[in-house]
């Protein structure tokens, strides 16, 4: 943990910031640029900041270990998730047409669960990167 | 929805699904049921598909566009016979080895990390499923990644500090290799537009002489060729396989090269077409020697190998040069043995390396580090442990082409080949190979059958069942295909012809 | 001259990755070789992917010429694969570093040359 007060007032205050600003990269992600992959790699961003700033024990407090485990994998699985119900409910394999009534619809739909399941695994699968490198002394 | 028409897409996501649940579920038990559960699907799948495909006329195919977008545009899957055998190959492996793989998994791999293994051993599956069923170019590199970057991961978590290196070096020359297969792509999607393998076909012939398209020829040539292990740029292979955990080996060997050749079949004959690879450039000439120097320089250092492992991955090389070989005889004949010897050796190798995990646990001393299968533990193995050992001739029998084995059948086409290619000197040298091959197994049947054991190394039981039983499943089956040959030479015939230009 | 200079700007970015691959021994410096060489790639595809004056594929009146977006999809798709590899490949140097104590590739292949010499005298020693 740094001892540094500027950068910890700072980060306090940055880090917010930069959460909601993943979650409008993804959620906006339809009209302007943007999407899950950038999302997720931002907001893993924030937590590595805040583990930088903080150490390592308290960036496990927020996200331990185990939770990014399930986020890498669950993300994975919302996305096949999304392609089975296209299966279930009658076309191809991630076929977004069929996810609603309107087409056009179902298209957004489908992209956008797509979208959200890429960047909680793009999210967990930075973190887990980070926490293996961080987290390894100089041998 | 009916079920069947869907076989396309669930035979990647099946395997695909195990592997995410097997992290979610963080449990090693779990994982391996899982990850087995949904290789077994795979297999059911692949033979849905085979007998979907069955039923078509020669040089029909079955296609699924992915998302209900209609090719050229979205991806599509296509499976013919010879994408059906391969995959009955690739899924019928990985149930199979996956079902053995408890008890040597137990020992050489921390207990901690069996759930992401046997994850890793999931998206591997998945990748090589996908390499084989996609018909869109980019899909081919990124389902090649996904293979490859887990088969590192995968090899890397061998017990010896060496294997670390091994997998590095595989990552670099893999990488590489992947590299500059998606150069070719990209070189050929900027001629022609499209990623859809067909649609590329079909364009191609107006501008098959300009240099971007002779370039991505070279490209994937020398990428395909890095992945396949083709002699001389097989160096990452002998380590790799020596060194990474038993079941990886046994299944990395019977597929992953093998996966490759297929891909460098289809980027052949169903991309480019031959009259571009086989008669404007000299191509056949090059693959002929390389196959020729992979056939005796490989075997031939397979002999003075005093590692069990090692030994077997030389001659993995060597056996890769016959399939080569095959394919640069460029008629019906020769890529029929090409495939035919694709699926036997895939099936030979994976018993053997499934073996010699076993061969691992019955010399481990209980409580130390799984040993190496160096000759001066084997010595005088047979009488302890009489079925493993037994297996691996069986098993070694077919990669000497013994009459009454599968590996008999595709030295049988491979000559047939090279006499119609006017080439009958080519008979002797697959002969001469041959000898070589029998070299380096009568080591090993000298060592087990008729040396007593060196003093210390007496102790060794039998493997488990577990291990024992799917192990020989493959055996028998090396010996199945050699005597009904309908399934692997019928299909592989049928798929050499409607790939090769008619008449021919 | 100056219309390939994108295609200029790629081989030497493929060249210049391929040689440090080749002709560096540090597994790290290898590993930024692989990153230059995979990076050309990227060039190869988008540089003929933009369409000066090209606007994003809208569909509407206004807009009339566009890029094809499908290179940039393909190249998200391709860097995504080359964080993977490098994020694996720097793990396994890390591990190397930890088990052998250099990440130099000679000193790697000098002590494994000790192993397999000391494996094979053991060997004698018992025969």
């Amino acid at each position: 943990m740094t001892k540094d007060l500027l950068l910890r007032v700072i980060g306090k205050l940055l880090i917010p910031f930069i959460l909601l600003f993943a979650l409008y990269v993804m959620f906006h992600g339809d009209y302007g640029p943007g999407g899950g992959f950038q999302a997720g790699v931002i907001f893993a961003a924030g937590i590595v900041f805040y583990a930088l700033i903080f150490g390592m024990d308290n960036a496990r407090k927020v996200m331990p270990d185990w939770l990014v485990e399930i986020l890498l994998a669950a993300g994975v699985l919302l996305y096949i998730g999304v392609g089975l119900a296209g299966l279930l409910l009658g076309g191809n394999f991630l076929d977004y047409f069929v996810l609603d009534a309107d087409p056009i619809h179902g298209q957004h739909r489908g992209i956008f669960w797509v979208e959200l399941g890429v960047m909680i695994t793009v999210c967990g699968v930075m973190l887990k990167i980070f926490y293996m490198f961080a987290s390894r002394g100089r041998g | 929805m009916s079920l069947a028409t869907h076989l396309p897409a669930l035979q990647v996501v099946l395997p695909l699904l195990s592997a995410p649940l097997a992290v979610l579920l963080r449990h090693g038990g779990v994982a391996f049921v899982l990850v087995t559960a949904g290789a077994w699907a795979a297999f059911a799948t692949a033979i849905g598909l085979w007998l979907q495909v069955g039923q078509l006329e020669q040089g029909a195919f079955i296609s699924y566009p992915i998302g209900s977008w209609a090719p050229p545009w979205g991806i599509e899957y296509r499976v013919d016979r010879l994408t059906s055998l391969v995959l009955l190959l690739v899924s019928g492996m990985a149930a199979l080895v996956l079902t053995a793989s408890r008890a040597s998994v137990e020992r050489e791999i921390p207990r901690e990390s069996h759930y992401l293994f046997y994850a890793m051993f999931g998206l591997c599956l998945a990748g090589l499923l996908g390499i084989t069923i996609t018909a869109d170019a980019f899909n081919v590199f990124v389902f090649l990644e996904i293979s490859s970057l887990s088969s590192y991961v995968l090899i890397a978590l061998g017990r010896d500090r060496r294997a670390l290196a091994a997998a590095y070096r595989y990552l670099i020359m893999g990488t590489i290799g992947a590299t500059f297969i998606v150069i070719g792509i990209g070189f050929l999607y900027l001629m022609t537009g499209t990623l859809n393998l067909a649609d590329m076909a079909a364009r191609i012939g107006a501008i098959e002489s300009s240099r971007p398209v002779l370039a991505a020829l070279a490209f994937l040539t020398v990428g395909i060729s890095l992945k396949l292990a083709l002699f001389p740029l097989h160096q990452w292979l002998p380590n790799a396989y020596t060194y990474a955990p038993s079941v990886v080996t046994a299944f990395l060997a019977a597929t992953a090269t093998k996966v490759s050749v297929y891909v460098l079949i289809r980027f052949y004959f169903s991309v480019f077409g031959e009259s571009l690879v086989f008669d404007k450039l000299p191509l056949p000439q090059i693959m002929l020697w390389l196959s020729l120097f992979a056939m005796f320089a490989a075997s031939f250092t397979a002999i003075f190998q005093d590692n069990l492992k090692r030994l077997f991955a030389y001659s993995s090389v060597g056996q890769m040069g016959y399939i080569t070989l095959g394919l640069s005889f460029d008629s019906v004949n020769g890529l029929a043995a090409s495939i035919v010897h694709l699926f036997n050796h895939g099936i030979a190798k994976g018993a053997l390396f499934l073996l010699i995990g076993g061969l691992v646990l019955g010399i481990a001393k209980p409580g130390s580090a799984p040993p190496t299968p160096s000759f001066d533990r084997l010595a005088g193995l047979a009488k302890r442990m009489p079925l493993t050992c037994l297996g691996i001739v069986i098993a070694g029998l077919s990669l000497i082409g013994v009459p009454g084995t599968a590996g008999f059948i595709s030295k049988w086409y491979l000559i047939l080949a090279a006499l119609e290619s006017g080439q009958p000197w080519l008979v002797g040298a697959v002969l001469l190979s041959s000898l070589l091959a029998i070299a380096y197994l009568w080591r090993f049947v000298e060592v087990a059958y008729l040396r007593s054991p060196a003093p210390g190394h007496e102790a060794g039981t039998e493997a488990p069942h577990s291990l024992l039983i799917p192990a020989w499943l493959l055996v028998a089956g090396t010996i199945w295909f050699g005597l009904d040959t309908s399934l692997s030479l019928g299909s592989a015939l049928e798929a050499a012809g409607s790939l090769v230009r008619s008449g021919r | 001259m100056i219309e390939h200079f994108s295609y200029i700007v790629t081989v030497f970015l493929m060249i210049a990755g391929l040689y440090i691959v080749i002709a560096r021994g540090n597994l790290i410096k290898k590993l930024v070789g692989l990153s230059i060489f995979q990076t050309s790639v990227y060039l190869l595809y988008l540089a003929p992917g933009k369409l000066l004056g090209g606007t994003a594929p809208i569909l509407a009146p206004a807009y009339g010429v566009y890029s094809n977006p499908l290179p940039h999809v393909l190249i998200l798709t391709a860097i995504v694969v080359g964080v993977a590899t490098l994020a694996l490949g720097l793990a396994l140097a890390v591990r190397i570093r930890e088990v052998y104590g250099t990440i130099e590739e000679d000193e790697i292949l000098a002590l494994d040359h000790r192993i397999e010499e000391a494996e094979e005298q053991g060997e004698e020693r018992r025969a």
